[in-house]
């Protein structure tokens, strides 16, 4: 069990990178606590399983520090640096028992038989594993091949991080929610650091204390689900979390306040220097309402998915989607939108502008 | 009633005919030598399973499948081995793939009566290569038509070079189907190199393996052109495999029924052990 450090981390897949393009990572600096549940979110290609191999050992990285505790781990081997690792396709040693699979580990580290026995009874117990011990890990279905590899990692007491690669890949959707609850209560039993990657905002979101969201190789904010959420310190993380994603508004910036669409838009509080920048307007659909005032706008569709209906509803060109109560829309009725002004934020090149009123 | 479309018939006929002509009938002509005795003019003389017998009851034909089998377990014990080894060694990506491949795949092109030839010219003792510097140069007596021992290990030799190469590519597609995690997650359970032969690659490959070892069990069990260019079957018999025999004595000797019986008991053996190694290999697999 550890706390982990990333210090000034960056890595190229490329001898001699020149660009800040040619770096997988871009400088990542980060600290995860002892015992906490970690998800790293991102799109395909972000850099999210660069980072999980470099914290593995699997890549040594292009320059910075990793460290477990106060150890600098840079450079030790994977098999050194007591971690575990559960990759998107289940691995299992085809040719062994369940029995012998969860003790492979242990058995490569001269570990006893008699605390050997104990510890994969223990965890196969945990895992529900227990009834087939003596099975062929060949014939098994994929839930279960992923529940011989997370018990692989779990197996060894010494484990300083678990790491999870997209490890629902392969699941069946039906399964998905069982193993994921499984996880989160393995998480409270043995308390150790575990970092999950994946591309899945449910899933980060439903396994994690904290998220970390990543976008072509660097860290675009760091907080909890309800962070994320609530206040979006980057247009990116707005549109990737949520469903529907941020309003994303183009806007001006006069005199320290915003106009779209030629009318003053009420912000959360001050616009810092946006001077040159590509300013935005971020508002997510939920603090988007229907009223009798406000910019005017015409509906262009209008879905009920069930609770509530999604509204999409058009400002001149631009698009703009609202939750409402309201069911019975008509597309091409005219409305008018009001933005929750203690939500609407200035985004300059993609960046938070505003400043957070305390509350 | 429900009438049926045999439509069906007349696509598969082609097929039929084809392997009716290059199989059955040559089959059937053997079995049919296999029964009857014959002095030409087309007459025969129906004899039977007599030949059969005599066949099985011969200390030639077990002399021959004796040599046989130890000639097929020899190249077997050495190129799966081998073959494995090499492939292991081989690298799994970048510019030396393509050299290794088509290094390794050069051997498998050269037609077997020139593989004999070659290697016959290689080893002469006076002017081959191989033959001098072993005699000349490093003292050895070496003279594949004096000693049976030179002999055996010439044409296993020549099998090797020859054939090795097959059971390196199949066992490399073997290798390189495996998912880089596998090795990620051996590298962090702390595996040593030998368990991630023993239990990654090597299982991965049984499959691939299993093919190897049957192409190279059939093809060894029936070679005929590279010994009989090499050796001729000598010194004496000592080189003498089964194929060589079974056509001294069909076309040598002209005893066309005891070569039918022996073809027929050949194939049979040649049928059974693949079969056997078939199903032993594929008995844990769905």
């Amino acid at each position: 069990m550890a706390k982990v450090t990333l210090k000034n981390l960056r890595h190229s897949y490329y001898p001699n990178p020149k660009n800040p393009e040619d770096y997988a990572l871009k400088e990542i600096d980060l600290e995860w606590q002892d015992g906490g549940a970690y998800a790293l979110l991102g799109p395909s290609g972000c850099g999210k399983s660069t980072l999980l191999n470099i914290i593995s050992g699997l890549l040594k990285p292009s320059e910075g520090q990793i460290l477990f505790d106060d150890t600098d781990v840079t450079e030790t081997e994977p098999n050194a640096r007591n971690i575990a690792q559960i990759f998107q396709f289940p691995v299992i040693y085809d040719t062994m028992t369940v029995y012998n699979n969860l003790a492979f580990p242990l058995r490569n580290r001269g570990v006893d038989e008699t605390r050997v026995d104990q510890r994969v009874r223990e965890i196969a117990k945990m895992l529900e594993l227990d009834n087939m011990l003596d099975q062929r890990a060949s014939g098994l279905t994929p839930d279960n091949k992923q529940k011989i590899s997370m018990g692989r990692g779990l197996v060894r007491d010494d484990v300083n991080v678990i790491m999870f690669d997209e490890p629902l890949t392969v699941i069946d959707p039906a399964l998905k929610w069982k193993l994921r609850s499984k996880l989160k209560e393995l998480h409270h039993k043995v308390n150790v650091t575990m970092i999950y990657v994946t591309h899945d905002q449910t899933e980060a979101l439903t396994f994690a204390d904290q998220v970390v969201v990543m976008q072509e190789g660097e860290i675009v904010q760091i907080g909890t689900p309800v962070e994320l959420f609530e206040r979006p310190a980057h247009t990116f993380v707005g549109h990737f979390i949520g469903s529907p994603g941020m309003n994303v508004l183009p806007c001006e910036v006069r005199e320290g306040a915003a106009y779209f669409d030629g009318q003053k838009i009420d912000l959360e509080g001050e616009i810092g220097d946006v001077a040159g920048a590509i300013t935005e307007i971020g508002v997510r659909p939920e603090s988007v309402s229907i009223a009798s005032t406000g910019l005017k706008a015409s509906v262009r569709k209008a879905t009920n998915i069930g609770r509530h209906t999604v509204v999409e509803a058009l400002i001149g060109d631009f698009k703009i989607h609202a939750v409402s109560d309201n069911d019975d829309l008509e597309p091409g009725q005219e409305i008018h939108l009001k933005f929750d002004p203690a939500k609407t934020r200035v985004y300059a090149d993609g960046w938070i502008a505003t400043d957070q009123v305390a509350t | 009633m429900k009438t049926q479309n045999q439509k069906g018939w007349f696509f598969v006929l082609p097929v039929l005919i084809l392997v009716a002509f290059n199989a059955l009938i040559p089959l059937m002509t053997v079995v049919n030598y296999s029964v009857q005795e014959t002095f030409g003019n087309n007459l025969f003389f129906w004899q039977g399973l007599d030949w059969f017998e005599q066949v099985l009851r011969s200390e030639r034909f077990h002399a021959a499948l004796g040599r046989q089998a130890m000639f097929t377990g020899i190249i077997l014990a050495i190129e799966i081995p081998l073959g494995v080894a090499i492939a292991l060694a081989m690298p799994r990506s970048g510019p030396w793939v393509s050299v290794c491949l088509v290094l390794m795949a050069l051997p498998l092109l050269i037609p077997w009566n020139v593989v004999g030839a070659m290697w016959n010219i290689f080893t002469l003792p006076d002017i081959g290569l191989a033959g001098y510097t072993l005699n000349t140069v490093l003292g050895i007596d070496y003279d594949m038509t004096q000693s049976p021992f030179a002999a055996w290990a010439t044409i296993v030799t020549m099998d090797v070079w020859h054939w090795t190469s097959l059971v390196v590519l199949l066992a490399y597609a073997g290798i390189i189907s495996i998912p880089d995690a596998y090795y990620q997650a051996a590298k962090i359970d702390g595996a040593s190199g030998w368990a991630v032969f023993r239990h990654i690659q090597l299982p991965k490959m049984k499959r691939v393996l299993t093919i190897a070892v049957l192409l190279r069990f059939m093809d060894s069990f029936n070679i005929y052109t590279e010994p009989f260019v090499l050796t001729g079957g000598g010194p004496g018999n000592s080189t003498t495999l089964l194929s060589i025999d079974l056509v001294k004595t069909a076309l040598g000797q002209f005893d066309l029924g005891p070569a039918a019986a022996m073809s027929l008991i050949y194939f049979a053996v040649t049928l059974l052990v693949s079969w056997l190694f078939y199903t032993i290999m594929m008995r844990d697999e769905q």
